[in-house]
């Protein structure tokens, strides 16, 4: 086992205890549990896999058997990549395209009354996480967890930012930086979940939020993220 | 009168408003004139746009109302920003207030706008959201692609999580950007100045041979209308049997072409009679190839 | 980034349209934002633009602009990505002979 596989593994130890019906057949990750009285769902990933056209579908099947076989259970989706997949026969394949079926099947459940609630175990980077913790109702993330668009050197080439600069505009910019602390406060994540963790995932899966997509309204609220509701409102008004 | 042949491709965010929409109908919602700019972009010393790169709105199509929004390619390659998402989104969301013949995007974007990047990858899933739900509520989405950049990164994914999809014969549908893929994986995998190879891999051809785009027309606004007026009010299901038959449908793409490097190889698969002349036929003679490959499977 | 700011003084009538916007933020282009403004029968101009140290000749080409179209209660806003001398004149007249029209 891989030594992502086997933090993974410790991670659903810690959440379920011991005996849970959850595997870890990297990198996807798949099964039953029950945490504090109630059985749920648990789909995901591992080893900081990237997502190609082939991790999408079999997410995307996961997510429809929990449907089509156990209405109304809860999922909790184990969230562990490095972004998509970069290779031609993906795109090839329509990547977008698996990854757009992928977060439709998170929509459809969400629809029927799956609680979806998303967990950043270790690593999001883009497409990756639009894939997954972006598609659930509310995802959260394990201090330590890495959450970002693209790394600073990569950036840096691309828009042609000198590399300490965008370092420093990192430290000050939540609409920049990479790191979970910047998704939270511009909405993009709930929360960071610390202390003890059955109890936090319990509290995610009950926590029913009226907003259809809240990201903006946190974002506001915490600041990071200022302009988003109310440009989206105002075009809504139709003004 | 209506030019008939004016380039999609090449027109403006507004021009292609101007020339889908019923003439004079079109109402500007957040327009120039609020300044709503990006807020993140002055403190890069990079110059704004009043419209932050999207122009959205309502107006008429073929007499029906539609909400409709437009990306301008030449504006920091129609990336998405916080702003520019946010106005899509707020577009679509209105979709749930007035009910309209469709929401109609007029896609040309690179993704992500890396100078505001988490604003802008969080917009992404805000949009798509935004998609799911009106949808959900019967309101088709209509997604078009032409211009400079095609859609690339999270606009792909918003593209096909759309009812419908028509592209120019220039544009391409995908992820990842050739260059980005070269520039990680190496030229083995991806050579990027391979302009042919690009559009085999990414182009609108491609994609409705592998039945990831519905129509593909010649670039003309006027074709990309009548592509759009034909969908109103043709809302696809979005329930558990349509889905799973979409499921069933991309499964079997992944194990029919397992084998495939190259665009060329799925389309001999798939029964095209000549696949290297594909390349060179006009929309019409390639829309007639697929009419008789749909005939044929039938 | 400049952030230039110019008055001038109005000529002629105010325009029909409450505004036009003509050209796209790229590379070498500008976008050029025409408002019917009360400005006491004269004109102002907002420039923002990433090439540094025109100031200028932004305002002779403005003050030229102000005056050949004969404009008067017009706010004037750029948004410049660096574009030629030429294109930037091309862009004003586009806008002005946009912001002249009658209303469609």
């Amino acid at each position: 086992m891989s030594d992502g596989a086997a933090r993974t593994a410790r991670l659903l130890d810690e959440l379920f205890g011991a005996g849970h019906g959850v595997a870890v057949d990297a990198p996807l990750v798949r099964g039953h549990a029950t945490l504090g009285g109630r059985d749920v769902a648990v789909i995901g990933t591992t080893d900081q896999v990237h997502i190609g056209a082939r991790i999408a579908l079999a997410l995307a099947g996961h997510v429809l058997d929990v449907v089509r076989d156990t209405p109304g259970r809860p999922i909790l989706l184990i969230v562990d990549n490095s972004g998509q997949r970069l290779s031609l026969w993906d795109e090839l394949m329509g990547n977008n395209g698996c990854i757009a079926h992928l977060t439709k099947c998170l929509d459809l459940a969400r629809r029927r009354e799956h609680r979806v609630v998303g967990l950043v175990h270790e690593l999001a980077v883009s497409g990756g996480f639009m894939a997954t913790g972006m598609a659930t109702e509310a995802c959260y993330a394990l201090p330590g967890a890495e959450v970002r668009v693209m790394a600073a050197s990569a950036m840096s080439r691309v828009t042609g930012i000198a590399e300490e600069r965008l370092r420093e505009l990192f430290r000050t910019s939540p609409a920049l930086g990479p790191g979970v602390d910047n998704f939270v406060r511009i909405g993009g994540l709930h929360g960071v979940l610390d202390g003890d963790l059955r109890a936090r995932i319990a509290e995610a899966l009950d926590h029913v939020d009226p907003d259809p997509d809240p990201r903006r309204r946190l974002g506001t609220e915490r600041g990071g993220r200022t302009h988003a509701a109310e440009v989206a409102a105002m075009v809504r008004a139709g003004h | 009168m209506r030019p008939v042949r004016r380039s999609y491709d090449e027109a403006t965010a507004r021009g292609r408003i101007d020339g889908l929409l019923d003439a004079g109908t079109f109402r500007e919602f957040c327009g120039p004139t609020a300044r709503r700019s990006s807020p993140h972009l002055p403190a890069l010393g990079l110059p704004v746009s009043f419209d932050d790169g999207v122009v959205v709105g309502e107006g008429r199509l073929d007499g029906r109302p539609v909400l409709i929004g437009s990306q301008e390619g030449g504006f920091m390659g129609g990336s998405v920003g916080e702003v520019h998402g946010a106005k899509l989104t707020g577009l679509l969301e209105r979709g749930l207030d007035v009910e309209p013949a469709a929401v109609v995007l007029l896609l040309d974007s690179g993704g992500v706008r890396l100078q505001e990047a988490n604003a802008g990858l969080i917009a992404m899933g805000e949009i798509q959201r935004a998609v799911f739900r009106v949808r959900a509520a019967g309101v088709p989405v209509i997604a078009a692609i032409g211009g400079r950049n095609g859609c690339y990164g999270g606009m792909s994914i918003v593209a096909r999580s759309c009812d419908w999809i028509v592209v120019s014969e220039q544009g391409r549908l995908s992820i990842s950007g050739p260059e980005v893929i070269e520039a990680v994986e190496g030229i083995e995998e991806f050579d990027a100045q391979d302009r042919a190879l690009v559009w085999r891999t990414m182009g609108g051809k491609h994609r409705r041979l592998l039945g990831e785009v519905d129509a593909l027309v010649e670039n003309s606004i006027e074709a990309f209308r009548m592509a759009v007026i034909g969908w109103l009010e043709q809302p696809r299901p979005l329930d558990l049997a349509a889905v799973e038959a979409e499921h069933a449908r991309l499964e079997a793409r992944l194990r029919r072409f397992a084998e495939c490097r190259d665009g060329l190889d799925v389309w001999r698969d798939l029964g095209v009679e000549r696949p290297e002349e594909i390349p060179e036929l006009d929309a019409d003679a390639f829309n007639a190839v697929v009419a008789s490959m749909e005939e044929r499977d039938r | 980034m400049d952030h230039l700011e110019f008055e001038f003084e109005g000529r002629g009538h105010s325009p029909r349209r409450g505004h036009a916007l003509v050209g796209v933020v790229g590379s070498g282009n500008l976008e050029v934002l025409l408002e019917h403004a009360e400005l006491g029968g004269n004109c102002s101009a907002v420039v923002d633009t990433s090439i540094r140290g025109f100031d200028s000749l932004w305002e002779r080409v403005l003050a030229d602009f102000v005056d050949r179209h004969r404009l008067a209660d017009v706010r004037i806003s750029v948004n410049d990505g660096g574009a030629t001398p030429a294109v930037v004149t091309l862009r004003l007249d586009q806008a002005a002979a946009e912001i002249r029209e009658e209303q469609s």
